[in-house]
């Protein structure tokens, strides 16, 4: 017997899903034992009946639910309950189900704020009133999932490795219980750390690290902390790098920025950086802004408006 | 007023949105409306965002389309602090770019839309998708997997991430090009092109032949086009000059930096999503069928359209078949399938000529960059269309403020028009049933919104 499958998209860019397509081969072994009963980018079953004639918004019944993307308006609410009541097993797949991701960025800011720019930029003609007409109202911030409904399976990442996609569904399928790393990213980051407290700046990434030449292995290149730029992955869930665990920023000689979101799943980005910093000696006043170290966890409350804006 | 018919959600896009359907009292379509439900406001948060960053936040404007939001913002971030990217970063970049494209349009092809062409448009909505695909055809369907897995892998395994890329930096990119990945890319893409001329062969005689009578009803209208062309005239996804075609075939070139001279956009009270017209044409906008205003497409019929002619030769003589048969400018909307496979075509081929370029192994990838003020547009061509985006930095190089027009929001006008114009022919009468329905999605979907 198959196993039942729905899928759901909320305030998300679909990278989640294309990471699902990304199993390559392995797809096809997943498609032979699931059935999907619901998938608005897969196949076309609708929220109201084909014919769209039903009164209220129905998904199937599943075993498994898989939902990528936070919640922003009420219409990813109504459907995430849905979802929920329908699935047995909830699955967060995606750092902006589980913790907001970029999208939450916005939480910085009222929507009204964020409506008048929008609505308002160099290429954009006078309009009386913001759309309404047939849109579902926006809630007052973008939050992650278990913030509405109670999520049973955590799977971060921006998006999440197939790898683990993967065997998540496989553990699944078979009934065990669905292990993912618990690590940081520097657990599995193969550059050279010297532990000696040298930097007391941080420089933009404006310049290439040192690597020696373009096919020195990256176990030979020194730790982009240790070179004096910001690298997040201390303070940053493992995972990304999938079963060959070397972190994927870091094979492009690229710092991490967080996107499987905190070591802990309540962990704070920014706190923790900050503090990880200010305890080696770093002069925090170095980074331009730190905002951007909630930039994928600015759910859960972590990032709202400025005070100044509340006011104005 | 009669009933009104809701499709919810559309489906086999990549985004959220509906359609409704006014229907009078004989029951015949009064009006009709697509809803564009999803409003993340990318251009408020990027404020105060060290601009460098940028590149890593938009990517997430589309997942399916990573790619393209990640090189337009370097190349805004390039302009705004003053840098011109070293010749091998900027060959790394159009390479990404280009096998992006290949990978994207296999994907758009097999996955999303031909199910209503492989399965038929008519067949029940349980079998009508890939799934169905892999049991009616499981030896085309491992074939289109694994050819799609390869060209992503050269993305993943070269650049650290396929999905959300990092590898593009202001002032080039963030790693050089060992001539043992060369080679080994070099092969692959051979293997993608091989499968892209399959691909083209099999359309063309299994596929477009069968629905051509759709092709010729479903979702028609006519309007202009916008694309990006080289110094000679031909389609290219990375660099070049845009080029706004009107409805008669006539055009104007200009540069992405002046789009606001060309460009504007209108709000409709139904969608969240704007709608992009051609301001320059003075004649404002409106979305009649039978007289609209101001309105163009962009996406892969779009770039065929404006293009003299593909850089390629496999392309080209593609592209001569088919304006043979359809003509220039070509405006029937299901031949953005047709046109998607050549543009495949073109990928293979072009992709396969920037890795004999001896240039590209090059390891001075990266120029030196310097924060500061100023102003850039840096634009590409995303799969679904001309892709913009406009940033102004302070002094820090911080971001000031962003403006983006992104590839499908230019189609939002016109894929209105295709669902009116499907919905008028498709419903009389009040008889509405399943296979209609899933036929005014059709005219959806050769958007690939």
């Amino acid at each position: 017997m198959a196993v039942k499958v729905a899928q759901e998209w909320l305030n998300s860019c679909s990278g989640c899903e294309i990471s699902i397509v990304d199993m390559g081969e392995r797809l096809l072994d997943v498609l032979a034992q699931v059935e999907f009963v619901h998938s608005p980018v897969l196949m076309d079953h609708k929220y109201f009946g084909q014919l769209g004639s039903g009164r209220h918004l129905e998904i199937p019944e599943a075993v498994v639910g898989l939902v990528s993307g936070g919640v922003r308006n009420e219409e990813h609410l109504e459907v995430l309950t849905e979802m929920r009541k329908k699935c047995q097993v909830l699955i967060a797949l995606g750092t902006c189900a589980t913790h907001g991701g970029i999208p939450a960025l916005a939480n910085s800011y009222r929507n009204d704020e964020i409506l008048e720019r929008y609505y308002s930029t160099e290429t954009t003609d006078k309009c009386e009133e913001v759309p309404s007409e047939g849109l579902p109202p926006l809630q007052d911030s973008c939050t992650a999932l278990d913030e509405k409904v109670k999520v049973d399976i955590y799977l971060p990442g921006c998006p999440p490795n197939p790898d683990h996609v993967f065997s998540a569904l496989v553990s699944l399928l078979e009934g065990r219980p669905v292990q993912l790393p618990e690590k940081s990213v520097c657990d599995f980051c193969p550059t050279v750390r010297e532990g000696k407290g040298g930097v007391k700046k941080l420089r933009r990434f404006l310049q290439a690290p040192q690597y020696g030449a373009p096919g020195e292995p990256l176990d030979k290149m020194r730790c982009l902390l240790e070179q004096g730029i910001l690298c997040m992955g201390a303070v940053t869930r493992a995972g990304c790098g999938g079963d060959a665990k070397t972190p994927r920023c870091i094979a492009a000689r690229v710092p991490c920025r967080g996107c499987t979101g905190p070591v802990r799943k309540n962990g704070n980005q920014r706190f923790d950086m900050l503090n990880a910093l200010a305890s080696n000696g770093v002069d925090i006043s170095s980074l331009p802004e730190s905002v951007s170290l909630l930039r994928f966890s600015g759910a859960h409350g972590l990032l709202r408006p400025s005070r100044k804006g509340k006011e104005a | 007023m009669g009933q009104v018919i809701n499709i919810q959600p559309i489906t086999r896009i990549e985004g959220h949105a509906s359609i409704s359907i006014q229907l009078d009292d004989q029951g015949n379509v009064a009006d009709s409306k697509v809803h564009v439900m999803a409003l993340r406001g990318f251009e408020k948060f990027v404020e105060g965002k060290p601009a460098e960053e940028l590149p890593r936040i938009v990517t997430r404007i589309c997942g399916i389309c990573p790619w393209q939001h990640h090189l337009a913002s370097n190349k805004a971030v390039d302009r705004c602090f003053g840098v011109t990217p070293t010749p091998a970063g900027r060959l790394l970049r159009e390479l990404m770019q280009t096998v992006a494209h290949a990978e994207d349009k296999v994907l758009h092809f097999f996955f999303l839309a031909a199910p209503d062409f492989v399965m038929g448009p008519d067949a029940d909505y349980s079998v009508r998708n890939v799934m169905g695909i892999v049991k009616a055809a499981p030896e085309l369907a491992q074939r289109v997997v694994k050819m799609r897995y390869a060209a992503k892998m050269i993305l993943e395994k070269f650049a650290g991430k396929a999905i959300h890329p990092v590898a593009g930096v202001p002032g080039g990119f963030s790693k050089a090009m060992t001539e043992t990945e060369r080679l080994e890319i070099l092969s692959k893409m051979q293997e993608v092109l091989d499968f892209a001329l399959f691909t083209m062969d099999f359309a063309k005689k299994e596929v477009f032949p069968k629905y051509l009578n759709e092709v010729k009803e479903l979702g028609v209208i006519k309007t202009g086009f916008i694309g990006t062309v080289d110094e000679q005239g031909a389609v290219n996804f990375y660099d070049g000059k845009l080029r706004l075609m009107k409805p008669d075939g006539t055009y104007t070139d200009f540069d992405s930096q002046d789009y606001c001279d060309h460009l504007a956009e209108h709000v409709e009270p139904y969608s969240m999503g704007k709608m992009p017209y051609a301001r320059s044409w003075n004649e404002g906008f409106s979305l009649d069928l039978e007289n609209p205003k101001g309105i163009y497409r962009a996406n892969t019929l779009a770039r065929i359209n404006v293009a003299d002619k593909m850089a390629t030769p496999g392309a080209q003589a593609e592209l001569e078949e088919f304006r043979e048969k359809f003509g220039r400018p070509a405006q029937y909307t299901l031949l953005h399938h047709w046109a998607r496979l050549i543009e495949e075509v073109y990928a293979c081929e072009h992709a396969i000529e920037l890795l004999e370029d001896p240039e590209i192994t090059n390891p001075d990838v990266r120029a030196k960059v310097e924060p500061g003020a100023g102003r850039g547009v840096g634009c590409v061509e995303a799969p679904r269309g001309t892709l913009i985006h406009d940033y102004t930095t302070d002094e820090n190089g911080l971001i000031k403020s962003a403006n983006l027009i992104v590839g499908t929001t230019h189609n939002l006008g016109p894929i209105n028009m295709s669902v009116n114009q499907a919905a008028r022919m498709l419903i009389k009468g009040g008889k509405v049933d399943e296979s209609c329905l899933n036929k005014i999605e059709m005219a959806v979907r050769a958007y690939d919104p």
